[in-house]
C-alpha cells in the first residue's frame, strides 16, 4: 500500500515558547525547530512498513515555509521515498491544512494517511480527524500499533483508561502515539541520500484552497506563574506543612 | 444562542467532565442541551437531565455508538448542529477522536482545549504545551469546541431537564470497535483525584512505582506519571500527565522523581498545591512546588509514607 505522511516544523521540543512582547504569538526567531515529535514516529511508522514489504511506497509532505523543506530532507533521510513541499509563510489551521492534504490525497491516491496526533505547537490535535472527515475515511486516533490484515487495518488506540482496538477499512487514516515505536536517527550516508530524493514544489493555490484563518489570535500571553514555595527539610515536615499548613491531606 | 453539550460517560455513569463542559457552555451565555450518545444510555441520560441549567437532553441509544466512534457520531451531530450554534465536548480521548471530523464536517475550525470563555465568541486556550495562552476569536458562524475540563467548575445538580430521543445512526461504517484492555484499579481516576502521586524517570523502573503505590493506598490518591517514565515503559501510557497526556488540577500533586519538564508542567501546573521530592536541588519542578524536599526519593518515600501512618493514615 502507498503511505503518506504529513510532517510539521515546529519549535523544537526541548526549547521553551517565549511569548513575544507585543503579544502577538510566540517568538520563533533565532530558535532550534524540528520535526514535530509525533510526525518523526509516523515517519518511522512509514518506513518500517517499507521495510516490512507492507508499504510500497511512502511519501512525505509537509505544508510550511522554505525552511520546510529541511524536515522533509529529514523524512527522506529516515527513509521515506519522495517528499512534496507545500510552500506558504502563512501559519495555517488544521482545517486548511487539511484541505490541502485533502487535494493532495486525491491526486496521490494513498491507501493510509499516518498523521502525528498532535503538533506540539498549536496544540490543535485536529489535522488527522478532519482529513478523515473531507475524504470520507475511517479514523483510528492515538494509535499504539498498526496491524496490517488484507485490506483491513487493526489499530489500537491509547484512550483514557487503557487501550481500545479497532479495524479500519483502507483507505483510512491513522494518528500517532508516543509508544508506537522509537524514531531512528538518520545515518550520514543516508543523510547524503536524501539530499538526491526529489521533492515536488507546490502553493496552497496549486490546490484551488482558501487558507484565509477561521480564527484570529486577538493575544498571546505569558501563562500566570506559579510561585515557587518552599524548600522542607525532611518527610516529616513534608506531611506537616501537606497537613497543618495547606489542609490537603 | 443554543449549544450543545456532548456528554462524557462509559454508558453507565455520567462523568463529571460533563458538568464541567456545562458550565463552560453556559458562560457562552444561551440555552444548553446535553447530547447522550452511547448504547443503553437511560441512566446517564436521567443523570445528566439533573444537571442544572440545562434545557433538555437529546439520547441517542444504538450499539455503534457504545464506544462513539468518529464515524457514527459524526453521523448523529452533524445533521443536530442545524439547530445550534455552537457545540462543546471535554477534551477526552473519546471526544478528540470525533470533534474534529465534526468539525470539518461543518466546515468550521476547532478551538481545541478551551481554558476560558471570555464571550460568545471569544476563548482562551494554551499553545506551546501552556508555555503561552491564546485569546482567539472565532469568525466561523457555528463553534466546534473541546474543553480542558480542569478549568471549570461543575455544573450543580438540581435539574429536571426532559429526555428526547432521537433516530439511530443506520451506517454502514469503515470502522469497528473490537475490544478493549482498560487498566483496572481501585483508584480514582487520575483526571478526577483530589490527590495525584506521580513518578518519573528518576523511579527507575516499574517495579519501583510500588513505593509510590503504599503512598497512593493511604492518601486514596491516583497514580500518574512523566511522559519520560511512560517512554522509558515503566508505567502504562494512561498514567501519562502532560502536553501529550492527561492535564490535571488535583487539590494536590505530588511530583516524585520527576525534573519537571516543560511538557509535564503544562498537565499538572494548574493543581492547587504541588510537592516535589527530587535529589537534584536544581531541578526544574521546584520552581512550581509550593513544598520541595531534595532527597532521594528511595529514601524519602519510605519515610513519607511512615510519617503519613504516623499522622493516621
Amino acid at each position: 500500500m502507498k503511505v503518506l505522511v504529513p510532517v510539521k516544523r515546529v519549535l523544537d521540543y526541548n526549547v521553551k515558547a517565549r511569548v513575544k512582547s507585543d503579544q502577538s504569538g510566540v517568538d520563533l526567531a533565532n530558535v532550534k525547530m524540528s520535526m514535530n515529535p509525533f510526525d518523526e514516529i509516523s515517519v518511522e511508522q512509514a518506513v518500517k512498513m517499507k521495510e516490512s514489504g507492507a508499504a510500497t511506497e511512502a511519501v512525505v509532505v509537509s505544508i510550511g515555509p522554505a525552511k520546510a523543506q529541511e524536515t522533509i530532507r529529514t523524512g527522506l533521510a529516515m527513509g521515506m521515498d519522495r517528499g512534496i513541499h507545500v510552500t506558504t509563510d502563512e501559519d495555517l489551521e488544521p482545517l486548511a491544512v487539511a484541505k490541502i492534504l485533502k487535494a493532495i490525497c486525491d491526486e496521490e491516491a494513498p491507501e493510509l494517511v499516518i498523521l502525528g496526533k498532535q503538533a506540539i505547537d498549536n496544540d490543535y490535535g485536529a489535522t488527522g480527524g478532519m482529513l478523515a472527515a473531507l475524504m470520507g475515511w475511517p479514523i483510528g486516533s492515538a494509535a499504539n500499533s498498526i496491524e496490517q490484515s488484507g485490506s483491513d487495518l487493526t489499530v489500537v488506540k491509547e484512550v483514557d483508561g487503557g487501550l481500545q482496538t479497532v479495524k479500519l477499512q483502507t483507505p483510512a487514516i491513522v494518528t500517532t502515539d508516543l509508544r508506537l515505536n522509537e524514531p531512528r536517527y538518520a545515518s550520514l550516508p543516508n543523510i547524503m541520500k536524501a539530499k538526491k530524493k526529489p521533492i515536488d514544489a507546490k502553493t496552497p493555490s496549486d490546490y484551488g484552497v482558501d487558507t484565509t484563518p477561521r480564527l484570529k489570535t486577538l493575544k498571546v500571553t505569558e501563562p500566570e506563574a506559579r510561585k515557587a514555595g518552599i524548600k522542607v527539610e525532611d518527610a516529616a515536615q513534608l506531611v506537616d506543612k501537606l497537613k497543618n499548613e495547606a489542609g490537603v491531606i | 444562542m443554543a449549544i450543545l453539550v456532548v456528554a462524557e460517560h462509559d454508558n453507565s455513569d455520567l462523568k463529571d467532565a460533563t458538568h464541567k463542559a456545562v458550565t463552560a457552555a453556559a458562560a457562552m451565555g444561551g440555552e444548553v442541551d446535553v447530547l447522550v450518545a452511547g448504547k443503553g444510555v437511560k441512566d446517564v441520560s436521567a443523570a445528566a437531565a439533573k444537571i442544572s441549567g440545562v434545557r433538555k437532553v437529546i439520547a441517542c441509544d444504538h450499539v455503534s455508538l457504545t464506544r462513539q466512534l468518529a464515524e457514527s457520531m459524526e453521523e448523529v451531530i452533524v445533521p443536530l448542529m442545524e439547530g445550534y450554534d455552537a457545540i462543546l465536548a471535554p477534551d477526552t480521548t473519546t471526544h478528540k477522536n470525533y470533534m474534529p471530523r465534526v468539525a470539518a464536517k461543518l466546515d468550521v475550525q476547532q478551538i481545541s482545549s478551551i481554558t476560558g470563555v471570555e464571550s460568545a465568541d471569544t476563548f482562551v486556550r494554551p499553545i506551546y504545551a501552556g508555555n503561552a495562552m491564546a485569546t482567539v476569536q472565532s469568525t466561523d458562524a457555528k463553534k466546534v469546541i473541546t474543553v480542558r475540563t480542569t478549568a471549570f467548575n461543575a455544573a450543580e445538580e438540581g435539574g429536571s431537564a426532559s429526555v428526547e430521543t432521537i433516530a439511530d445512526p443506520s451506517g454502514p461504517f469503515k470502522s469497528e470497535y473490537v475490544g478493549e484492555e482498560l487498566s483496572k484499579s481501585d483508584r480514582p481516576e487520575l483526571t478526577a483525584a483530589k490527590i495525584v502521586i506521580s513518578g518519573g524517570r528518576g523511579m527507575g523502573s516499574g517495579e519501583n512505582f510500588k513505593l509510590i503505590e503504599g503512598i497512593a493506598d493511604k492518601l486514596g490518591a491516583a497514580m500518574g506519571a512523566s511522559r519520560a517514565a511512560v517512554d522509558a515503559g515503566f508505567v502504562p501510557n494512561d498514567w501519562q500527565v502532560g502536553q501529550t497526556g492527561k492535564a490535571v488540577a488535583p487539590a494536590l500533586y505530588i511530583a516524585v522523581g520527576i525534573s519537571g519538564a516543560i511538557q509535564h508542567l503544562a498537565g499538572m501546573k494548574d493543581s492547587k498545591v504541588i510537592a516535589a521530592i527530587n535529589k537534584d536541588e536544581e531541578a526544574p519542578i521546584f520552581q512550581v512546588a509550593d513544598y520541595g524536599l531534595v532527597a532521594d526519593l528511595f529514601k524519602a518515600l519510605p519515610e513519607f509514607e511512615a510519617e503519613l501512618a504516623k499522622v493516621g493514615y
